[in-house]
Formats: C-alpha cells, sequence, structure tokens
C-alpha cells in the first residue's frame, strides 16, 4: 500500500485514493508514424526490478495527473514531479543514482 | 422555490455524533489561473471570504471558497444566490480563459458534528483527520469508503461532508453505521 | 486428569463463575479464563481430532500458537468455525463444540485413518487420486470431505457488525509484554505520536508468569505502574485485544481489534480492523516455544512447558497430577518449579543435554526434583491421553531405560521469536545458532518510502533472551523509532532486570537421536496436518529439496496455525535429510495475518445496502414505488420496465414500446454522462478526442460522436451539443461518465498540456427525462412556456426555455427514431419536473419505459449500443460508422491505429441485420458456424449475435450481429447452432428494421 505525494495538491496520498496509469513518458506516435514507432508507442512497456517511472492520477483528490519515480521491489519512491514534463527532473535523477548507482530506464540514467 | 429539494433533504441521525443531510447549498466550480488576480477578485467579491491557499476552505455560514486544485476552487454561496454569483463572476472573468459551472444540484451536502465527530470521518477515509493534522480552515479532497468526496471543518466539532448527489443515501448510510452509539473508538 | 487448583490464578476472579458448555455438556469457568483453561478445569483434555489421522489431540499451548483446540463457537449464523479455545475468553453462557470428528469426539470412526497412517504418507493426494479423473469427482473428493477439513462454514447470514478505522502514528508498538510497554515509554517519552496494541486481553506478556523483577519490583506491579503512566500520557494510546495482523509497504499495518467477542453484544460492531499508516513500527511480538520431537508428543496430555505454567500461574489449573517435564534448555526448569510450588508432582525432568548449571537448574535441584541429563522421551504411554514416559538416551535409539508414570508431559524445544510482522514486508532473518532459532536481521530490515527500515523489533521477538536484555533492548528499538520520526525531546533511563546467566540450550530436533522409523513416524512436527517427521524426510528422499516445495507436499506449516509451532522443527528435520545447514534450507515465506481475522472484519461496513455505492437519480423514489423491475448500469440502478400488476417482465417491456411508439413514454435519461468543455481551443481538443468533427459544429446544434482510445477500439459514444463558441457539452453513456470524463482530462493533462481547456463533470448537475413518442410535442406544449415546433427547433437542435414552469434545456435527439426531446432541468428539481410530465402525458397516455424498452427500440433502429456491439475490439468501421470518421482531420485518437493493417482487412467481422427465418429470437451471443475447423479441432465460426431482442413493433425476432464481410453479403443465409446441439437459421439484412427513412424522429 504505496503512499504518493501528489506534487499539485500537497496531499500524502494512500494508494486508494490513486489510480495507476502505467508507464511514463511515452511519446505519442500519431498518424503518418511507421509501423515500427506506433508499435512500439502502443504495446511495449518496460517492466524493471528496480528504477521505473510511471503515471499516477490522484483520482479520489485533485484529479491531477503525475509522475513518479520508485523502485518495483523495496517500493522506495524517489519522488514524485509534473505531469507535463517529457523526462525526469535532474534532482530525481541525481537522487537515483546516490541510491542506485548504474541505474538505467529507457534512455534515461 | 419549494420543488426545489436536496438529496435527502432533513435525513438526521443521532449517534455518537449527528448526521444530518443539508437542504440545498450553491455551489459553483471555477476553474482558471487561481493565480490571476482577476479571479481572485471575482470568487472573493461573491464568497466574501479571503482566497484560499493550497488545501485550504475558508467558509463563513453558507458562504466560502475552497481550494480544490492548482487550477480549481469551489466557490459556496446560498442556493438562491447561484444565478446571480455565475453572472458576476463571469462578468469579472470575460476575456480570461476558465469555466464556471454550477455544480449546486450535483453534489450532496451533509453535516457531521459532536465531541466525536472525527472518529465517524475516520472509520471512512485514508486521510488523517487526526486535531493535529485536520482542523478548521483545511480542506481535502478524499474518498469515503467506496466514493470520492471532500470534507471541511466548520468548528472543532462540525465536519461538512459533500459528495455526488447520486451517492447521497450510501453516504449517509455510511456516516450512520460509522456513528452507531457504542462504537466510538476513544483514539483522538 | 486436568483440574482446577483451589486457589491460584491471577488473571481469575472467582467471584464470578461462568456457565458454558462444551459438546452440549455444561461446565463452569470463572471470569479471566480463557476457553482453553476452562476446559482443562473441567477435566476436558481431549479436544478435538487431527486431519487427517483424526487422532485424539489435546490442548498443546495458552496462546494464539495453539494448533489442536480450534473449536465451533456460536450457533445459526453466529457459528464460527476454527476458533482457537486457547485465545477465546470465556463468557456466560458461551456454546462450543468440537471440529472434525464423526459421530463424536469420543468415538471417530475417522481413527482408522490412523491404522492406515502407513497408507497416507506425504504427497498421498498427489500421488494417488491423479487419474483417472471420473474417480476423483465421484469417489476420491466425496469420500476426503466427509473425513478431512476443520470444521463447517457458516450457512447463514452473519447478524453482527463490522467496522474499519484509520489511523496515522509516529510509532506503532506491535506486542503489549514487557518489550513493547518499554518501548512504547520510550517512544513516548520522545514525544512521539505512539500506538501500542496487544492482542489479549492483558498486558505483561509473559513476564508475570516467569516471576521476573523489573527496577526492583515484581514484573506484575511494574506492568500496571507503566501501563497507568503510559495511559496518563498524552501522546500515547493503548489497545488490548487488538493484534498486528499483518505489515505492509510504506508503513501501512492492518490491526485486528476484537470488541465483543468476550462480552457479545447485540447491534455494537464485534471486530474493527484498524488501517494504521506508521512512521515507525516495533515489533515487540515475543516468542513462541518450541514443541520437541518425540514419539506420541501429540498425545493429550502432551503440552508446551510454558502452556504447563500458564495454566497454572494464570488460571490456577494444573495440568494432571504428575508432570514430567522434557527440555533441551533451563527455562523449561521454570515449570517444573512452578508445579512443584502449587503442590504438584513432578516425577522427573528429562534434560537431552549433558548437564547444566543455570540458575533454574540449581533451583529444582534444591527443590528436590529428579533430573536426568542426557536423557530423552522413547515413546509417551497412552491412548487416549498421557499415562506415562518410557525414558532413553537421547544419544541412543530409543531402547527403554524406565517407564516413569504421569498424566501430563511439558516439553520445551527452545524458543523462537516471532518474526512474522517484521518478516510480512521483506525484513530477513539471521540464524542463531546459540539459540537454534531464526531472529530478524537488523541490517536488512522492511524499508519504507524513503529506502530507510521502517520496522524495528524488540525484545524476545527480537533475540533478545533475559529480562534484563529484553528490556535494554525495547528501550533502545522504542527510542530508535522515535527518533527516526524526528522525536528526542529527553531520555528517560531504561528499565533494570538482574541478568541471568543460563545454560547454553541444545538443539534437539529428533527425541532419541538415533530414532528409528517406527518412532519418527509417530513423532509429529504439524499436529494440526499431521505431519510427522517421518513425513518430511519421505518428501526430502522424494527430491523436495526448496523448503516451500516440502511445505506444499507435506502440508507442513499450511495449517490455521500456518506452521508457528512446527516451522522451525520441520526445517530442522528437512535440513538433516538433505544434509544442509539450516539457514542454507531458509524459510517459508511468511504472510499475513499472523492469525485469522474474521472475513466481516475484512469487509467492514461494506455489507448489507451499503455493500457497495448505489447511486439514485433524483427520481429513483418514485420508480421504486411504481414498480420498477432494476437493472444495474454501473452503480446506477436503472428502471428495466415498470412491472404493473398481473403483468410479466417480458409483457410490461413490449407494453413500454407499444405505448411509446404509438403515444407517449418518458425515460429517466439522468445517468447519461454530461461533460462540460471549455476553452479557446475546446473545439481543437474535441476534434481530437472523437472520430468526428467536431469544432464545425454551430452552437445550438447537436452532434452523434464517438470516441475511440489509441488502439483504435470504439469506447463510447454520445451528442455533443455545442453550447457556444468556446463551450460544449459531451454526453457520454450511462457507464462512462466518470471514465470518459477521466480520459479527456488524462489527455489533458498528460499530452495537450498547452491546449486551453477545462472541463467538469456535469452529470448529475442535471435530471434529464427523454420525452419520446408521437404525442411528444403536444404534451410538452400543453406544459407551456417555450416553443417547440420544428421550426423553432429542429431535429438535431438544442435550446433553453421553460417547459411547465420548469427552466430547462432541450436537445432534439432520438435514439428510439420517434419524435423525441431530452430534458435537462437542475437536478434538485428533478422529481418535480418528472411529476409535471406525468401529469401533463396523462391525457396523452404517457407511460415511463424503461431500458429494455430503450434497447428493443434502438436495435429495431439499428443504433448500436456500447458494450453490445461493442467489446473493447471493434472500430467505428466494423459497425459502418464510417460517415462519423472525419477525413479530414489530420489527427484524432484512434486514427494511427485504425490505418494498421488488420484495421483496414476485408475480411473483418462487420455490423449486419439479422433475421431468423422462422421469426423466433436469436440467442445472445450465438455464433454463425462456418465450413471447416480451427488449429483446436473446434468448428469454425463466420460471426456473432451482438444484440437480439423480440420487437413487439414488428412482431419478430430482430438481431444484431458480427458477419465476417457482412454488408457484402445480403441475403445470405447463416446458421447458429444453440446448445443442444440445433441450429437457428438466420438471413443477412440491413440493421435498420424500423423506420429507415426515419420520417418518424423528423418531424
Amino acid at each position: 500500500m504505496l503512499i504518493l505525494h501528489c506534487p499539485y495538491c500537497g496531499v500524502d496520498a494512500d494508494e486508494t485514493e490513486l489510480a495507476p496509469g502505467g508507464e511514463a513518458h511515452l511519446k505519442r506516435f500519431g498518424p503518418d508514424s511507421s509501423d515500427e514507432d506506433f508499435e512500439g508507442y502502443l504495446f511495449h512497456r518496460e517492466n524493471p526490478k528496480g528504477v521505473h517511472f510511471e503515471r499516477w492520477r490522484h483520482a479520489n483528490g485533485c484529479g491531477k495527473w503525475f509522475h513518479a519515480a520508485r523502485c518495483t521491489t523495496t517500493m522506495e519512491v524517489f519522488g514524485t514531479y509534473s505531469a507535463q514534463l517529457t523526462e525526469p527532473p535532474k534532482e530525481i535523477c541525481d537522487k537515483i543514482s546516490g541510491k542506485r548507482p548504474g541505474w538505467s530506464w529507457r534512455i534515461f540514467g | 422555490m419549494s420543488d426545489v429539494v436536496a438529496a435527502l433533504q432533513g435525513a438526521v441521525y443521532d449517534g455518537f455524533a449527528k448526521v444530518e443531510a443539508a437542504g440545498p447549498r450553491g455551489m459553483i466550480t471555477v476553474k482558471g489561473d487561481l493565480a490571476a488576480s482577476v479571479l481572485k477578485n471575482a470568487t472573493t467579491g461573491v464568497a466574501g471570504v479571503d482566497f484560499p491557499g493550497q488545501g485550504e476552505a475558508n467558509c463563513v455560514g453558507e458562504k466560502g471558497i475552497c481550494w480544490m486544485a492548482p487550477d480549481e476552487v469551489l466557490v459556496l454561496v446560498p442556493y438562491a444566490e447561484v444565478p446571480d454569483a455565475v453572472g458576476r463572476m463571469e462578468k469579472v472573468l470575460a476575456g480570461t480563459h476558465h469555466l464556471i459551472a454550477n455544480v449546486s444540484d450535483a453534489r450532496a451536502l451533509f453535516f457531521v458534528s459532536g465531541l466525536d465527530a472525527r472518529e465517524v470521518i475516520a472509520k471512512l477515509t485514508p486521510a488523517d483527520v487526526s486535531p493535529s493534522a485536520f482542523r478548521p480552515g483545511q480542506f481535502r479532497r478524499t474518498r469515503l469508503a467506496q466514493v470520492p468526496a471532500a470534507f471541511w471543518m466548520r468548528d472543532a466539532e462540525t465536519f461538512e461532508v459533500i459528495c455526488f448527489r447520486s451517492v447521497a443515501r450510501y453516504v449517509f448510510d455510511l456516516l450512520k453505521t460509522a456513528a452507531l452509539p457504542g462504537s466510538e473508538v476513544g483514539y483522538f | 486428569m486436568s483440574t482446577r487448583l483451589a486457589s491460584g490464578g491471577r488473571l481469575l476472579d472467582r467471584a464470578k463463575a461462568l456457565e458454558f458448555s462444551f459438546n452440549g455438556k455444561r461446565m463452569t469457568g470463572f471470569q479471566g479464563d480463557t476457553l482453553a483453561s476452562a476446559l482443562l478445569a473441567n477435566g476436558q483434555t481431549l479436544v478435538g481430532r487431527s486431519f487427517k489421522y483424526h487422532r485424539p489431540r489435546g490442548i498443546v499451548a495458552s496462546g494464539a500458537e495453539e494448533p489442536n483446540a480450534l473449536v465451533n463457537l456460536g450457533q445459526g449464523p453466529r457459528h464460527e468455525p476454527n476458533q482457537r479455545a486457547t485465545t477465546t475468553e470465556l463468557f456466560e453462557g458461551l456454546k462450543a463444540t468440537s471440529q472434525n470428528h464423526w459421530p463424536s469426539l469420543e468415538f471417530d470412526v475417522g481413527v482408522i485413518n490412523n491404522y492406515a497412517s502407513k497408507f497416507l504418507p506425504a504427497g498421498f493426494y498427489y500421488k494417488t487420486f491423479m487419474a483417472p479423473r471420473l474417480a476423483w469427482k465421484h469417489v476420491f473428493e466425496p469420500f476426503i470431505r466427509q473425513s478431512a477439513g476443520l470444521g463447517r462454514a457458516p450457512k447463514d447470514r452473519d447478524p453482527d457488525t463490522y467496522e474499519h478505522f484509520y489511523a496515522h502514528v509516529d510509532v506503532l508498538v506491535i506486542g503489549g509484554g514487557i518489550a513493547g510497554l518499554a518501548a512504547a515509554r520510550q517512544a513516548g517519552a520522545a514525544g512521539a505520536q505512539v500506538l501500542l496494541i496487544e492482542q489479549t486481553a492483558h498486558w505483561g506478556g509473559r513476564a508475570p508468569v516467569d516471576g521476573a523483577e523489573i527496577d526492583g519490583m515484581p514484573s506484575e506491579a511494574w506492568v500496571r505502574d507503566t501501563v497507568e503512566a503510559l495511559e496518563a500520557a498524552e501522546n500515547i494510546r493503548l489497545r488490548t485485544r487488538c493484534m498486528g495482523a499483518g505489515v505492509y509497504d510504506h508503513g501501512y499495518v492492518l490491526a485486528y481489534e476484537r470488541l465483543t467477542d468476550h462480552d457479545p453484544h447485540e447491534g455494537l460492531p464485534r471486530h474493527r480492523l484498524w488501517k494504521i499508516r506508521a512512521k515507525q513500527v516495533v515489533t515487540a511480538t515475543g516468542a513462541i516455544e518450541r514443541p520437541l520431537s518425540f514419539a506420541g508428543n501429540d498425545l493429550p496430555g502432551v503440552m508446551l512447558a510454558s502452556a504447563v505454567r500458564d495454566y497454572a500461574v494464570n488460571y490456577g489449573v494444573s495440568p494432571g497430577d504428575r508432570t514430567v517435564v522434557v527440555t533441551n534448555n533451563d527455562d523449561a526448569y521454570r515449570t517444573a518449579l512452578v508445579l512443584k510450588q502449587t503442590g504438584l508432582e513432578v516425577p522427573a525432568i528429562i534434560d537431552a543435554r549433558f548437564g547444566s548449571d543455570g540458575e533454574l537448574v540449581q533451583a529444582a535441584k534444591a527443590a528436590g526434583i529428579r533430573i536426568e541429563f542426557g536423557r530423552a522421551v522413547a515413546k509417551v504411554k497412552g491412548r487416549a491421553r498421557v499415562e506415562g514416559v518410557a525414558m532413553t538416551t537421547q544419544a541412543g535409539e530409543g531402547a527403554v531405560l524406565e517407564e516413569i508414570a504421569c498424566d501430563a508431559v511439558a516439553m520445551s524445544g527452545g524458543w523462537s521469536p516471532v518474526v512474522h510482522l517484521w518478516s510480512h514486508c521483506g525484513g530477513k532473518l539471521v540464524w542463531d545458532a546459540d539459540q537454534a532459532h531464526f531472529r530478524p536481521d537488523p541490517e536488512v530490515a522492511p524499508v519504507g518510502a524513503d529506502g530507510q527500515g521502517f520496522v524495528r523489533a524488540a525484545g524476545i521477538a527480537s533475540g533478545a533472551m533475559g529480562t534484563a536484555e529484553v528490556l535494554a533492548d525495547a528501550d533502545a528499538a522504542g527510542r530508535a523509532a522515535a527518533e527516526a520520526t524526528g522525536h528526542k525531546k529527553r531520555r528517560k533511563a531504561a528499565p533494570k532486570a538482574e541478568p541471568e546467566s543460563p545454560a547454553p540450550m541444545a538443539p534437539v530436533w529428533v527425541m532419541p537421536q538415533g530414532a528409528g522409523e517406527a518412532l519418527r513416524s509417530k513423532m509429529w512436527l504439524d499436529f494440526q496436518n499431521d505431519v510427522k517427521v517421518s513425513d518430511v524426510e519421505l518428501a526430502a528422499r522424494e527430491g523436495f529439496e526448496s523448503v516451500e516445495h516440502t511445505k506444499r507436499y507435506t502440508t507442513l506449516g499450511m495449517a490455521t496455525d500456518q506452521g508457528k509451532l512446527s516451522n522451525i522443527n520441520g526445517l530442522a528435520v528437512l535440513s538433516q535429510s538433505l544434509n544442509q545447514d539450516i539457514p542454507q534450507v531458509g524459510t517459508t515465506t511468511f504472510r499475513p495475518p499472523y492469525t485469522p481475522i474474521s472475513m466481516g472484519a475484512i469487509a467492514g461496513e461494506a455489507r448489507g445496502d451499503i455493500f457497495q455505492p448505489l447511486r439514485r437519480t433524483p427520481m429513483h423514489d418514485w420508480h421504486e414505488e411504481n414498480g420498477a423491475h432494476w437493472e444495474p448500469v454501473g452503480h446506477w440502478r436503472r428502471p428495466y420496465c415498470y412491472q404493473r400488476p398481473g403483468e410479466s417482465v417480458e409483457e410490461a417491456v413490449h407494453r413500454e414500446v407499444k405505448n411509446t411508439r404509438q403515444a407517449l413514454g418518458f425515460l429517466d435519461a439522468s445517468t447519461l454522462g454530461k461533460i462540460l468543455v471549455k476553452g479557446p481551443d475546446a473545439g481543437k481538443f474535441l476534434d481530437m478526442m472523437y472520430t468526428n468533427m467536431m469544432s464545425t459544429l454551430k452552437p445550438g446544434r447537436c452532434r452523434y460522436g464517438l470516441m475511440c482510445t489509441e488502439n483504435g477500439f470504439l469506447t463510447d459514444d454520445g451528442v455533443v451539443a455545442r453550447i457556444d463558441d468556446e463551450t460544449f457539452l459531451c454526453h457520454t453513456t450511462s457507464g462512462g461518465a466518470d471514465r470518459i470524463h477521466g480520459h479527456m482530462e488524462e489527455w489533458m493533462q498528460t499530452e495537450l498540456w498547452d491546449w486551453k481547456v477545462y472541463t467538469a463533470n456535469l452529470t448529475e448537475q442535471y435530471a434529464q427525462v427523454a420525452v419520446v413518442g408521437p404525442k411528444a410535442r403536444e404534451a410538452l406544449d400543453l406544459m407551456g412556456g417555450m416553443d417547440l415546433s420544428a421550426e423553432a427547433l429542429p431535429f438535431m437542435g438544442w435550446a433553453v426555455g421553460e417547459i411547465g414552469g420548469f427552466k430547462v434545456r432541450v436537445y432534439r435527439i432520438s435514439f428510439s427514431g420517434e419524435l423525441s426531446y431530452e430534458i435537462a432541468v437542475d437536478a434538485h428539481r428533478g422529481r418535480a419536473f418528472w411529476d409535471a410530465l406525468l401529469e401533463a402525458g396523462a391525457e396523452f397516455g404517457a407511460m415511463p419505459y424503461g431500458t429494455e424498452a430503450l434497447h428493443i427500440m434502438r436495435a429495431e433502429k439499428g443504433f448500436i449500443m456500447i458494450g453490445d456491439e461493442t467489446d473493447g475490439t471493434v472500430i467505428p468501421q466494423d459497425l459502418g460508422l464510417d460517415w462519423a470518421i472525419s477525413k479530414k482531420k489530420d489527427d484524432f485518437l484512434g486514427k494511427r491505429a485504425q490505418a494498421r493493417s488488420h484495421m483496414v482487412d476485408p475480411d473483418r467481422w462487420r455490423l449486419v441485420g439479422l433475421e431468423t427465418l422462422d421469426g423466433s429470437v436469436l440467442p445472445d451471443g450465438a455464433y454463425a458456424s462456418a465450413e471447416g475447423k480451427n488449429a483446436n479441432g473446434q468448428r469454425n465460426v463466420q460471426g456473432r449475435v451482438t444484440s437480439t431482442y423480440f420487437s413487439p413493433t414488428l412482431s419478430k425476432g430482430i438481431a444484431m450481429g458480427l458477419v465476417k464481410r457482412g454488408p457484402d453479403r445480403m441475403g445470405e443465409v447463416l446458421e447458429f447452432p444453440k446448445i443442444g446441439g440445433e441450429a437457428v437459421k438466420a438471413k443477412i439484412v440491413s440493421p435498420v428494421f424500423y423506420d429507415p427513412e426515419g420520417e418518424k424522429q423528423n418531424v
């Protein structure tokens, strides 16, 4: 039962207030994209044991989507941040580097 | 108007805390740039209270402003004043990107009062409502059992709880069950 | 025979006698008794039958670890099986019965299994009952069900109520023994918000029984003073009868409070499940004594040494006149001393060690108790209860040296810390060879959101054995926990006790160590599941080397006690069989809850009327009062039809359809989703959300729109009304409002965040009524207030105005093919408006209609229904809705996906109408068969029925379905096999069965 800090309303939200939204930082491929790009966007997902970036919505709360960086094995949360970012903020990446040296996730790390 | 009936209007339960379904209350959703003075002026102008900060509710009597989200507040006014309040705010906010919607009828409002009112709420919500964590002036959107709800404290012993109109019976029954005499937790 | 002593019993109130019954026999106990102590006091040593062999079983333990004394409690709807007598507090009128026996506890036919035990070894079920399959169903299973199983599930609705409570604390201390008290005291002194919970009704744990002195006073006095001080502190809260059930991620802890089990009260919650968020958790959960494995260790009268002294000291109960103590450690000598002081006989202490000069051993010697070092129990004598023990040398194979008559045996194989709560969320264990137990490894604690450990074990639960060590350890744990939550106001001295110096214990896993097969097959490891030393050894021989596999193969530790007694002994036997060290073999996984908790507590308030939220429209009460036959739509309840007296559901539906087509019908459409979308980019945003072009819609007009996911599949549909330049109102399906609002917000917030759009879900702001039928306009005109003529409000237009004094917004849209107005009013006026409509409609023969009439009328018109014609794999093109997919737009959700090769495959199944040749109604979901078979040998299919009804309008069955290349095959006849074999023939036709030109709706 996670607690995630909602960066929008400042509440430390119980998991039961939240709705999960899958992997973060997907890049949308729309009309005219190649089959490969579109397939990757639609279907290919990371399933890491360790550092992961996810989308969550504070559904039973302020209703805002946000991003969370956490460890899928220990449930350690490295930080939550705005949904309006296309990549994790540097301070969160630095924090992860301090705790999980050598980590990588998709193109990040 | 006599044909205006709020959900469960008049329902009362005297448990270890008192649970009451309130009559119609004016509630207006205002979305826009909360930092803009024009929005602050529009909302404080009709509610007559200070503009709330994050997670706050400034309520006096039937009027107030509740902080819902970084781009949304809920303006409370007496039910009959809604058309006028909407009109006045629309006028002030004209030309800015905003949304104003009357949601008075979409909601049900309950009062939970008594020395142990906190315990009734704490049986139903994962939010921390201990006296050190939640006081009058604060506003919390969360869930009560299985439905979304929000509440604030009118005073140290009274919660005002809002939920969607369609689940008014469910929420009233929840509060009633939680307020069963003899089921006091004796915690706070 | 066990009996009540003339005096003693620190927890008893001998002035308050309580009557209870066991298997219908009336017995008497005292206030303060547990059911177990009261049964023993009444000489009831036989309390149940074992799971597999139906062997007679007695009480072994005095707490949550009890494997045998599981009883049925209560009667009728309050009947509850598998309740531990040791943790059941006695109350006046308690009724208990024993389980797993037939026909009676004393004489059980199933005991035949005992003599057949040779044929029921580990894995017996797996080996024997695999094949043939029919034999499993008809022979093996009925037999096993009859002879195995623990208790019977109650059949009636539970009349009790339950609840939840959410608590948020700095430090949660689990366990109210001296360790828990010391930890809570220190954490509280530092200023942390502390919650201390204890599973029993008493504070202090074992210390008062074991006679420790703390801070120069008897532990009982210290406990009393400390509890008083804690209760007085504002920042410390204490609960008894509240068990820590499970520890989960991020400091989430479930605790199980039993409010009225000890004193049943009608109408009050029986259990309360605490959902606690703790920044730090201290597990002061104590330790459990291990049994020893000797032949006949399961006979009634063989008990844990600690339990024997608990019963003597706490409840004034003698386990028997003569008790032999069998041990591998000093601690069990306490039991001998207690019994001796009580005036009971201890014929011998049989100690597997070669010697010990610990203080307790010296005291036993001084008390004149016979001590036999290096000795073991070869076998317990007796059939239904202990009659004596045969003594042998521990080093040997079991040759009997002497038979000692006794009627009870107190055994101790050492102590295992209760590490369950530490382990639930990932805390690791280390093997302590000195104590031969696993204890928490403080280096690998469960970690919280910040990556730091949030659980600390304290006292004997962390492996600290003596009172002095326990207090120091617990005090430090409490202080550290408070510090970790940012509290370090003041330091209080730790409580002190005299250090003890016991001699080392000796690990003894099998007694005697050279025991042969005959003895080993009578040495019980898991009393509840009938798993013996020989079973674990057999499993090891058969290759079950992983402890998790052995557990499942033998069922060791799988009973309701979850191996609390048997785990370490079983592991040790397995590791010996595998020639591995115990830590190498490891433990099985500790899973919550610590002991079983009631289903009621888990459900909490969610039962009966509030099992789940029911959503009610403003007109709900009217529907209920007027014969509504309900249909669940999401959490909404909508009238399926309104049944009149003497009418069947089907007749009601047909009446409603006909009346609406011929005269006038009213539908409560309030559940339809209504989402306001506003902003300079609202049109652009809706162009993205819908497959249609919405930005070109004129204010005052409505347009039917389709929404797809990025997969291209149709997810929702509805009518969009343009309110003004910047504002649209989007109608969604009844079940889809929240989902679609969420979908829009998701795209707005996470992809299109620079677009200037706001949304608001106004679904519940309005009550909405569809006024439908040829008389619709006349009836509304009678109410008066606005011009609803075709000129003023043409088809697919909307307008605001007043009808009958109500402020309304009227949409000229039709889902039935008739003249239709959907009218929205403020929800608080919804019921009044509905009443006014009924009144005005009366002279036109108006009737309300339900969802089934709605469905039939839309099917007659060939309108699709999300969830019927769509199932998450259907694209709009499949449904012939190409006209609603804009070709002009660069982009919309689903556009790219709909260009994928499979989506443009001409062989896709597409929407058609289906008309049976005999006029019958096609079965819902039926498949159209095709030639040949697929790779699995199943008949090929070429289509399926998505909607099927009897049309009262056309007096025949009508259906829609998805058929391979369907629209290209008009007139072809397909076969739809029914369950049972025969097939229905149906012709492919247009899906529009009624008024294909749309003349009736556009008038």
